[in-house]
């Protein structure tokens, strides 16, 4: 991608990933030094320290690491899935599986990140496919 | 072990302890429960406001805490620590404060807390929704976990997949700090309370319930840290810190490597070093409840039981009175107190033990005792280690 890095004096890392979720694209930094992917986004590699950090279109696969049910009254908007997702690419990021029942998700379900934009706002979310618990 | 650390091992004691309205007190502001605290300990340590000259505090609203602290007791310290780590930050208050009384830049240093969590009027949910804007979360918060317990809960699901941890053994932590807190007159919640009756409470967020999660409760802590040598010549039994360490790996859960790892291996092995002791040393121990799920991480990354153990650990009574291992004897974050950080109370907890001042839950002969703080999301671990003039 050609996105300005930390060396050139970018603009906000946490911006340009919102706009581009916000145009229905989720990428993902990958760190040139170390070769390690990195998320959320940020101005420097935390597992090396470098800043060159280039973005990268992720396979969106990834699998369910741990998992809970909020428990929420029907007025506050009822059961809620919150999981962590393990990408293939070797990050972790807080998200929810959509496509099932919010306590029907469990921990080593495949699943596959979609873009949901809302009101103009991109978020990640994952839907479980084909494949089920690893 | 750094040989300046091993050197500060018991130079510094804890000289008088005080926590004040533990439970609910309506129409007491934070301050007020912080200010009778202190002025209870500094009493219980034989000295006046006017001999502290070092101060420890940390809020989780107010920013700049220390300054109405200073202005409220009318002190003037030479030495103020007011770093903000969540609910460990009193335990990972004594190292600094050690350094700072070993070089003169103070005498006698005040830790001190308050919180009106429970009775205020600005609400748990206000203060979430203050958060949003004061500390964002932009990778959290849009999927809406109830912080802090889904992030325990995430641990807690990730725990029981990886070791076969069964809920039963998270509901024999509730159950087993329940039976402390039932011999301690301070605990505010005493009622019995069943494996079976923890599992059938309400949930919250899987596969943790309302009976695996702290009490929100009102209360103020504080301690007097003082050098050694000061400590003999002053009225209580001193309680001398033999090693203190803190770790920070990360803050949000999304963040953590190891859902099953926290930084508490780290500030552990390092308190432990610090202090030339090992966990089967330590007669009694308290440990960061602020959920079922922390007494097991806690006890396997301290070194009591090997990682993934730590369920069948605290099974069956094991942690109660009469068990293997004495856990949180005041009854802990989840029965006795919690107003909003816990730390500093099971600091005070140890140092009651080691005077025998615990009256029916008095662990006998207790000489060394271990005192652990937990902040955040498992985010910031601190790791205390006290002992009496035997231990030294």
């Amino acid at each position: 991608m050609t996105t300005p890095t930390f060396e050139e004096g970018a603009g906000s890392m946490q911006a340009f990933h919102q706009d581009e979720l916000d145009a229905g694209r989720l990428l993902v930094q990958r760190c040139s030094a170390c070769s390690r992917h990195v998320y959320y986004p940020r101005t420097s590699c935390p597992h090396c320290g470098s800043a060159a950090l280039e973005w990268k279109m992720p396979s969106g696969l990834g699998t369910v690491h741990a998992v809970t049910t909020v428990r929420r009254k029907l007025a506050d908007g009822g059961d809620l899935n919150v999981s962590l997702i393990d990408m293939d690419e070797g990050v972790r990021l807080m998200s929810r599986v959509d496509n099932l029942a919010p306590d029907a998700v469990r921990i080593g379900q495949r699943v596959r990140a979609r873009v949901q934009v809302k009101d103009g706002r991109g978020l990640v979310l994952f839907d479980a496919i084909e494949g089920g618990a690893a | 072990m750094r040989a300046s650390l091993n050197a500060l091992r018991g130079s510094a004691s804890i000289a008088g302890v005080a926590t004040f309205g533990c439970g609910e007190t309506p129409g007491f502001t934070d301050m007020e429960l912080l200010a009778r605290s202190a002025h209870a300990a500094v009493a219980d340590a034989g000295l006046t406001m006017r001999d502290i000259d070092g101060l420890c505090t940390a809020s989780a609203s107010a920013a700049m805490w220390a300054l109405p602290v200073v202005e409220c007791l009318g002190l003037n310290p030479r030495y103020i620590d007011s770093t903000m780590l969540g609910g460990s930050s009193f335990i990972a208050h004594l190292l600094p404060a050690m350094h700072a009384i070993r070089s003169g830049q103070c005498s006698a240093v005040l830790v001190c807390y308050g919180s009106a969590q429970r009775s205020a009027a600005f609400g748990r949910r206000e203060i979430v929704a203050a958060r949003r804007f004061l500390d964002p979360q932009p990778y959290e918060h849009p999927y809406e976990p109830m912080l802090p317990v889904s992030a325990y809960a995430l641990a807690a699901s990730r725990h029981m997949h990886e070791f076969g941890t069964t809920r039963e053994q998270l509901a024999d932590v509730a159950v087993s700090a329940r039976a402390w807190a039932r011999l301690n007159p301070e605990a505010f919640m005493r009622e019995p309370l069943t494996r079976e009756e923890v599992l059938a409470s309400r949930k919250v967020s899987d596969p943790l319930t309302v009976r695996d999660c702290c009490l929100v409760t009102d209360g103020g802590g504080a301690y007097v840290l003082v050098s050694a040598e000061r400590a003999r010549d002053l009225p209580r039994k001193p309680v001398y810190v033999l090693g203190n360490a803190t770790a920070v790996w990360n803050r949000q859960i999304s963040s953590m490597a190891d859902l099953t790892v926290t930084a508490a291996s780290q500030s552990g092995r390092e308190a432990f070093a610090m202090a030339g002791l090992a966990p089967q040393d330590i007669d009694v121990v308290q440990l960061y409840d602020a959920f079922t799920i922390n007494t097991l991480l806690f006890l396997e990354d301290l070194g009591f039981c090997p990682k993934g153990e730590g369920g069948p650990f605290v099974a069956d009574g094991a942690i109660a009175p009469g068990g293997r291992l004495p856990v949180n004897t005041n009854g802990g974050g989840l029965s006795c107190v919690h107003p909003g950080m816990y730390g500093i109370f099971a600091l005070i907890e140890a140092v009651r033990q080691l005077r025998g001042d615990c009256g029916e839950r008095q662990v006998k002969n207790a000489h060394t005792a271990l005192a652990h703080g937990n902040g955040g999301m498992l985010s910031s671990q601190a790791t205390a280690l006290l002992g009496t003039a035997e231990a030294l």
